[in-house]
């Protein structure tokens, strides 16, 4: 396949950015995005260009640290994939791809198509967590009963990469999708009540001062989730918010 | 509770509840409306009860006056406050493949919503409070009716009105479930919820475009 590839270049967070035109021949379809970008950044080395900077890791959609916005979409166009599982396959000869960085406030550009969620790891610090004494009496997990309904749906939940693809999609740049899990994993399980007020509040009141935007529950979070993370756990969460409030 | 009416989660939540509060006015508001199809008298006896009762009059308007500018402003707060969270934007976005065109432009729909009422209370609202609060008229319980069809006379205030509930439509088919969905209501009632809420925003302003065009076309 021969295809065009406009790219976001920026040469750092202080600069401002442009797309870049980038046409590359013989791209097999069986080839993932990322290794056809690989293929592209070679060919720029080569040439003595700079490459393009973006993030990747585990390549097999577990790490959540590859993004791309492509042609408008979060991990493309493709479904229940993260970037590093999208293959060529998807697109067709002669293509024009847009290939952008996440965009929100609290995702900051670092470089070309890499930018700072740390904002997830501080919302993650903030509640994200149940707190175990483990000076060698701890209880094993097990030994307390889980409804197996509510485990499921905790398991669904923890299965959130924090990838930020919600954000990405959301014309508000809310992070209530991600979030909304963080809080669900625990809510939903007997060793997340003891601190649940105190998670939902301050998960929350991080999230906001991290400058995300609010959910108007468009649905394209849940859409473009490479793990399906389901509205239902902002449903949740309001609930738990709610709940948390009147204490 | 400090603090809780700045978080994002309690303006969505209030959001939500003036919507639900709006909701059944606008059911209720469709039902009184609809008699005026079915018989004169009626619908005069239940206009003349909702023009003259007390609790009405000096609860519920306040309360529905207030909700309504509650729900204009406050998404017209939230609309700023989420253009502002991604001040660059995407060169190629594309919100089509991945949400409503209904859940991306409630501001759009709101809006014409908004010129809606203000056109309706000149022709309603600010007359009836003119005839019975300043001019201080003797209360006719048969007067209703005459001001109603009267209205609709005009083909371009009906016109104004058809393409007014034709973006009301709109705004319910993703608002009726998102208030919901707001206030914590996702579970296994969800589908049977969306399914009644596309109803309702289907049935409910198609319903006051037949009143607007039967009286228009009657009279």
């Amino acid at each position: 396949m021969n295809l065009t590839l406009k790219i976001w270049r920026q040469k750092d967070a202080n600069t401002q950015g442009k797309i870049v035109d980038y046409p590359i021949s013989e791209v097999s379809p069986d080839m993932s995005f990322l290794e056809m970008l690989d293929v592209l950044n070679e060919q720029l080395i080569s040439k003595g260009e700079e490459p393009v900077e973006f993030d990747h890791d585990c390549r097999e959609g577990i790490c959540g640290t590859c993004s791309l916005q492509i042609n408008g979409e979060p991990h493309g166009p493709d479904r229940g994939v993260t970037t590093c599982q999208l293959h060529m396959r998807m697109f067709k000869d002669g293509d024009t791809i847009f290939i952008e960085p996440f965009r929100a406030n609290a995702f900051p550009v670092i470089k070309d198509l890499i930018v700072d969620r740390s904002s997830f790891d501080r919302i993650q610090q903030a509640g994200g967590f149940i707190s175990v004494n483990t000076s060698g009496n701890t209880i094993d997990a097990n030994s307390i009963p889980v409804n197996k309904h509510d485990a499921d749906k905790s398991f669904d939940a923890a299965t959130c990469i924090g990838c930020g693809a919600c954000v990405a999609a959301c014309k508000n740049a809310s992070a209530m999708l991600f979030t909304s899990a963080k809080v669900s994993q625990f809510a939903l399980l007997p060793q997340g009540q003891v601190e649940a007020t105190d998670r939902v509040m301050n998960m929350v009141r991080q999230m906001d001062l991290e400058g995300f935007g609010n959910c108007t529950n468009t649905g394209a979070c849940e859409i473009e989730c490479p793990k399906g993370i389901s509205l239902e756990n902002i449903a949740r969460m309001n609930r738990e918010y709610l709940k948390a409030s009147t204490k | 509770m400090s603090g809780i009416l700045n978080s994002s989660i309690a303006r969505k939540v209030a959001m939500a509840l003036s919507a639900i509060f709006l909701l059944i006015f606008l059911l209720q508001h469709f039902l009184i409306n609809f008699t005026s199809v079915i018989s004169e008298n009626l619908f005069n006896e239940l206009s003349h009860f909702m023009g003259t009762n007390i609790l009405i009059q000096a609860v519920m308007q306040p309360v529905l006056i207030f909700a309504v500018v509650f729900h204009f402003v406050m998404g017209f707060i939230l609309e700023a406050k989420n253009k502002s969270a991604r001040k660059i934007k995407y060169v190629s976005y594309n919100g089509g493949a991945n949400s409503s065109w209904m859940s991306r432009n409630m501001i759009y729909s709101g809006l014409v919503i908004l010129a809606f009422l203000v056109l309706h209370f000149i022709d309603f609202w600010i007359p009836e409070m003119n005839y019975k609060y300043i001019q201080f008229n003797p209360e006719d319980p048969t007067r209703y009716y005459g001001e109603l069809v009267h209205k609709f006379e005009s083909p371009l205030r009906v016109g104004a009105y058809v393409v007014s509930f034709a973006l009301l439509s709109l705004h319910l088919l993703h608002g009726f479930q998102s208030s919901f969905q707001s206030v914590g209501c996702n579970g296994k009632y969800t589908p049977a919820l969306k399914a009644f809420g596309k109803y309702f925003a289907i049935l409910i302003p198609l319903g006051f475009i037949f009143i607007a065009l039967f009286h228009h076309f009657n009279h």
